[in-house]
């Protein structure tokens, strides 16, 4: 199958539909988050909370003996939420510094999933296998009732940003100004830090507990790039995380059914490069281009200074000058004398250059705008 | 807030008290930061805050407006608690405490003063954008409201901050070194503002660096080390007695009136 014909079929074949539904409204939704995370500089959170979901999958498991998704998600919440609380707790209670904490509740709790889930592995029951899919996760497995789980979700998390969206953004931006108003931050924050949960436990059928936080960060560290508008900022970590996973699953079912989390992951990183570079306020790209255009506009005005200073001294301006006397003059290439001449400032005669009247002129302006901006 | 706007003419011994501090002990570890200070600080004075590095001050405004938690002490906001008293209450934090890539405009940050008296989940109106746009103007800051705050210079920021708790409206303004990395052109600018709140009978205290201008700027100070030093009118208790015993070392001030 190719990309055209997954987009032909996308509307009639009930699994590539719903495949891509949910992978859109995951994106969707762990894309508005993300931005949260990233504003809070708590990009490793998502990291530590998927991987501190893993353990309540096995145990969940090893409790119930179902292999039902929603029963194992709700264990990878209880224990996700533990992992973030207990972070929070080693943040506020010790000298530990928050990446330390994120780093140390993530390797924890994933080895303790890692150890039950090969404890299961060794169990006489049958029913078993199938769990290590939670790693990097499984698209096809995705049903009606989990996209319509996503569905819910995402609803009530858009509800809520809109309903507290004043608050999270005095909250992110300021906590101890909105402590002083009265808003109760720790509110805001659990409010928060639980959506985010939420999200990436929704998110590790479709994508794994290994990548997860790439679908939090990777939409929203792009969405940042082209934007200086917190709300515009959310709106599009939304869109590229809704469009990633389409993507995503459109190359991964067109291309002989690549893993689909991981190819969302790295479309993901594609929007991520390509506004890291391009985005013209922001980009590298752009910067590079106004740095060295307007590094060549000093360097020409420059030269044209240093020439007026010494046409100044004649009655003619125009009288000519050894090129070579420009020398002396650090700054000075051939490019930008050439550039000069072009612009008709200067006129060039064998070895010699004398300053046109228009370079004069020019050139006294600039001496005054300088001497305005100086004062 | 007009009900205790007071005369600049009413002797200050008569006045009322605007902050009253009892007993106030915090500790971040081990180490009191501040160790029992009593403080009381009359409505409607400029007020400045000195003392050294790690000397509490900054600590002094938190635990005052309930940012930190007190291991001991009680604070009053004319005699009333601070959760009562929140509307009457504006502060300005250091600048460097926020994160000024933040995707939001000038205008936004200020707006922001607006919501402690909005309350939760209610939008800020027309209303609000107005007052919030007067105090832009009052700061000098107007032709930037559309600006991205990351690129305003420091003093832009500091100007911005200001304009935020001005909107506030409120009777006592607490600010956090609002002089700290601005040029003298910001600090004139900054501190008529001030004096202009202090006229208008207004509290305003400062966590101050530069012993200076203490006496050009400030008509009250306290002396902070972890413990209270002394508190005071400026012309009465600014001396080299209350610097040396601040500063540890023996301080002359070279201040010509």
């Amino acid at each position: 199958m190719d990309i055209q014909e997954y987009f032909s079929l996308v509307f009639s074949d009930y699994t590539l539909r719903t495949i891509t539904l949910g992978t859109a409204i995951l994106g969707a939704v762990t894309g508005m988050l993300g931005s949260f995370a990233v504003l809070r500089k708590q990009s490793l959170l998502g990291d530590a909370i998927s991987h501190a979901a893993l353990p309540g999958i096995a145990i969940a498991f090893l409790i119930t003996g179902s292999k039902d998704t929603n029963t194992l998600l709700i264990g990878a919440l209880i224990s996700g939420l533990i992992g973030t609380f207990w972070i929070r707790g080693i943040v506020t209670k010790t000298h530990l510094k928050s990446d330390t904490a994120l780093g140390l509740i993530l390797s924890l709790f994933f080895g303790f999933g890692m150890l039950l889930l090969t404890f299961i592995q060794k169990q006489p029951n049958a029913n078993q296998a199938g769990l290590d899919k939670y790693l990097f996760g499984q698209a096809a497995t995705l049903v009606e009732k989990d996209v319509w789980l996503m569905a819910i979700i995402t609803g009530l998390c858009l509800f809520v940003l809109l309903f507290f969206w004043k608050e999270f953004k005095l909250f992110l931006f300021d906590a101890d100004y909105a402590k002083t108003l009265g808003f109760n931050t720790n509110f805001i924050d659990i409010l928060i830090t639980s959506f985010i949960v939420l999200a990436i436990v929704l998110g590790l059928q479709t994508v794994g507990v290994v990548l997860m936080s790439a679908m939090l960060l990777a939409p929203a560290a792009a969405a940042r790039q082209w934007t200086n508008s917190l709300s515009k900022m959310v709106f599009l970590a939304a869109i590229f995380g809704a469009f990633s996973g389409v993507f995503g699953t459109a190359i991964s079912a067109s291309q002989n059914n690549l893993s689909t989390g991981p190819v969302i992951v790295i479309v993901a990183s594609v929007f991520v490069v390509i506004s890291f570079i391009f985005s013209p306020s922001r980009g590298l790209l752009f910067r590079q281009i106004r740095f060295i255009a307007n590094r060549r506009d000093l360097e020409q005005q420059k030269t044209l200074a240093f020439m007026y200073h010494i046409a100044e001294t004649h009655d003619n301006i125009s009288h000519p000058h050894t090129i070579k006397i420009l020398n002396n003059f650090q700054g000075y290439t051939r490019k930008t004398l050439q550039k000069l001449v072009d612009k008709g400032y200067v006129t060039l005669d064998g070895t010699m250059w004398s300053l046109t009247e228009k370079g004069f002129e020019t050139a006294a302006n600039l001496y005054n705008q300088q001497a305005l901006k100086d004062e | 807030m007009s009900e205790i706007k007071i005369q600049e003419k009413t002797p200050v011994s008569e006045r009322k008290m605007a902050v009253q501090v009892d007993d106030l002990t915090v500790a971040y570890n081990y180490k009191p930061v501040l160790w029992d200070i009593d403080l009381e600080i009359p409505e409607g004075v400029l007020m400045a805050i000195v003392g050294p590095n790690g000397a509490g001050k900054s600590t002094l405004i938190k635990a005052i407006l309930g940012i930190l938690k007190p291991i001991a002490g009680s604070v009053t906001i004319y005699g009333k608690p601070y959760d009562e008293q929140r509307k009457l209450v504006a502060y300005v934090p250091q600048k460097g405490s926020v994160d000024w890539d933040f995707p939001t405009t000038a205008l936004d940050v200020v707006m922001m003063g607006t919501y402690g008296s909005l309350g939760w989940i209610k939008r800020p109106g027309l209303k609000e954008k107005k007052s919030s746009l007067e105090a832009l103007e009052k700061v000098g800051m107007l032709a930037f409201k559309n600006r991205q705050i990351s690129q305003l210079s420091g003093g832009q920021q500091q100007r911005i901050f200001l304009a935020r708790a001005l909107v506030q409206d409120a009777s006592i303004y607490f600010m956090d070194e609002p002089f700290q990395g601005v040029d003298a052109t910001t600090e004139i600018a900054i501190i008529n503002i001030l004096k202009e709140l202090r006229k208008a009978g207004k509290t305003v205290i400062v966590v101050h660096h530069d012993l200076q201008t203490v006496p050009e700027y400030f008509d009250w100070v306290t002396f902070l080390n972890v413990k209270k030093i002394a508190t005071g009118p400026v012309k009465d208790i600014f001396n080299d007695d209350n610097l040396t015993k601040t500063y540890g070392i023996n301080y002359k001030v070279s201040i010509q009136e």
